[in-house]
């Protein structure tokens, strides 16, 4: 038992609530909602040293005893996304602060932002099936408030087509929970893959764990990313990078927790179809970031391929592997931050999305320009950068694994992701003679810039430091490579 | 029972699915609330339908249904409840702003 498990969706929870009264002053907000995240990464910090000293940290809700009531369960994995879901969100934050415009931070902006958080901090550190439903709803709500605040046609449009597939996979996700509830009879996620484990792996139980993987990979964009592409390309700067940097982590996450505590008997069947999966997710990304000539649509297809790459690493599932992933999920939550935010510098500086239209860049805006190439490696996963480490750990766990067909296809979608980001640097920072004439030069302020070079500095410190971030990355590949120790500290206190 | 529900509830999921799969808006939100009918419909029959007196222990019966379902089915109706008002809000919001409610004319840009 340990209060401090819960802090970290309780924060943002109450601040929401506080924020609402608040709505017409927006100074008020803004010092608020950035307090209460920095107040938040504490507590948070001091979770990862508690977890790290001691082992898996639990909360048993009203002192229920699982399986019996809801269980909050704070192992490494949990925390270090919640970390980095946190740090991420004060960036956004302190970016939207000077470029989000006053009109929405009326309406609700900094309270919606809080409500996603509170979603995703309680989706990676529940135990309990059900409530992992009913937090991905508490993010999914709020983030159909988000994509739509401002209410252009565009806005409007994609809402529609966002809000219908979420609609979907949530409905498929109660189904799925209600067959697995019918079949093993708990809903509490240890006790699940204890039971799962009694009943032996097959037949139904199959059937169920394809039935969460369809659910996962569409909120994921996992495979059925149909609908990302679209939907990510009209909020704004801030809110875009917002969601390509949490929302679709939240699927891969639910993913990688399901495939390692509950359904990971049959690797032989499941597994092989994740392969598949991310194989197709990797390609057909590829294709994407190939094909357009819009940085919206580059960058949003670049999320694609990332998912693809990381369920890879759950798809090879040796210990190594895991360890690469959870390094690379944390990198790329705050590197796809970054992408969206410099993205969104560079449409607001040159004024269009199209690449064919821009030109000339560097010359006015040399830091973004070479942040954005520096990113570009990062991404990529050239050494020293943050990419690296954990590229290489799920490549070398592939080798080993003998899947040398996905791995192949895992290095050659980071060529992908080189040549289209570099296709973006060059066609918006190059090419003198397309200087646009008459555009003045547009300025960010203060906290815009400190959000960007904040995350830059951190891209570059997840690359240099990764022997020590590795020590914390190790402990949670441990968990998902030993499923026991989870179930252990849940069900045996 | 269980057999009649079921074949009940994938009724309900195929005239849903057919629904989502037309063209206006309004019948893919019908279709949308009739597969989360369905949906609800299918977490009360997979956990039995036995005979039982209603969970309450003033009943002071021999047994009970099982209570969990019912908790959760209240969770997920008053969710998808307020995700159907917000669509329907969103619905005629789309339809003020953009004068239709064909999703063919609803696609995007040209280079889709």
């Amino acid at each position: 038992m340990n209060n401090l498990v819960v802090l970290p969706l309780l924060i943002p929870l109450l601040t929401a609530v506080i924020l609402i009264f608040l709505s017409k002053r927006v100074k008020a907000q803004r010092w608020i909602s950035i307090i209460s995240v920095v107040i938040n990464i504490i507590a948070t910090v001091l979770l990862v040293a508690q977890v790290q000293n001691d082992g898996i940290q639990t909360l048993f809700m009203g002192g229920w005893m699982p399986p019996y009531g809801i269980v909050f369960v704070a192992d490494m994995f949990a925390v270090l996304l919640v970390l980095t879901t946190l740090v991420v969100t004060a960036a956004c934050l302190l970016y939207a602060f000077r470029t989000i415009g006053a009109q929405r931070e009326k309406y609700y902006f900094y309270p919606f932002v809080q409500f996603i958080l509170a979603g995703v901090v309680g989706s990676f550190l529940t135990g309990d099936l059900f409530n992992l439903f009913v937090c991905f709803e508490v993010m999914l709500i709020a983030s159909y408030a988000l994509i739509v605040l401002g209410g252009t046609k565009r806005q409007l449009r994609e809402t529609i087509k966002y809000v219908l597939i979420n609609i979907i996979s949530s409905s498929l996700f109660v189904a799925a929970m209600a067959y697995l509830y019918g079949v093993v009879g708990t809903l509490n996620m240890a006790h699940l893959s204890v039971r799962v484990a009694e009943a032996g792996q097959g037949g139904i139980l199959n059937v169920i764990a394809l039935m969460f993987l369809i659910v996962f990979a569409l909120k994921a964009g996992l495979f059925l990313f149909y609908w990302l592409p679209g939907s990510y390309s009209v909020p704004p700067t801030a809110v875009t990078a917002l969601f390509g940097a949490l929302l679709t982590k939240v699927g891969l996450y639910a993913i990688i927790r399901t495939f390692t505590l509950i359904f990971y008997h049959d690797q032989a069947f499941t597994h092989n179809i994740i392969a598949w999966l991310a194989a197709a997710t990797m390609v057909l990304g590829g294709l994407g970031a190939v094909a357009y000539k819009d940085i919206h649509r580059i960058l949003n297809y670049n999320v694609v391929i990332s998912v693809g790459f990381i369920t890879f690493g759950l798809a090879v599932a040796t210990k190594e592997s895991l360890d690469g992933t959870v390094l690379y999920l944390m990198h790329d939550m705050i590197a796809k931050a970054l992408m969206f935010i410099l993205g969104g510098m560079i449409i607001a500086a040159a004024g269009t999305n199209k690449l064919s239209e821009m030109g000339g860049l560097i010359k006015r805006y040399p830091l973004i320009g070479w942040m954005f190439f520096i990113l570009t490696l990062a991404l990529v996963g050239i050494p020293p950068l943050s990419g690296f480490p954990g590229k290489v750990l799920m490549v070398r766990g592939g080798i080993s694994q003998g899947d040398i067909l996905l791995t192949i296809v895992a290095v050659a979608s980071s060529l992908i992701v080189l040549y289209s980001l570099i296709r973006v640097f060059i066609g918006a920072f190059w090419r003198e003679d397309y200087l646009l004439p008459i555009r003045d030069q547009k300025k960010w302020h203060g906290t815009a810039y400190v959000s960007v070079v904040g995350l830059f500095i951190l891209v570059i410190v997840l690359g240099l430091g990764s022997e020590w971030v590795y020590s914390y990355a190790g402990q949670a590949g441990e968990v998902l490579a030993n499923p026991s120790i989870y179930i252990d500290a849940v069900l045996k206190e | 029972m269980e057999l009649y529900m079921s074949l009940a509830i994938g009724v309900l999921f195929a005239v849903g699915v057919y629904l989502i799969l037309s063209k206006s808006l309004l019948r893919i939100i019908l279709g949308t609330s009739l597969i989360t009918h369905g949906i609800h419909l299918l977490l009360l029959t997979t956990a039995r339908l036995k005979t039982g007196a209603a969970p309450l222990l003033g009943e002071n019966a021999e047994s009970y249904v099982d209570p969990i379902p019912q908790a959760l089915i209240l969770t997920s109706i008053v969710i998808s409840f307020g995700v159907t008002s917000f669509f329907f809000v969103l619905a005629y919001k789309a339809y003020q702003r953009l004068g239709t409610d064909d999703m063919e004319e609803l696609r995007g840009q040209e280079d889709e």
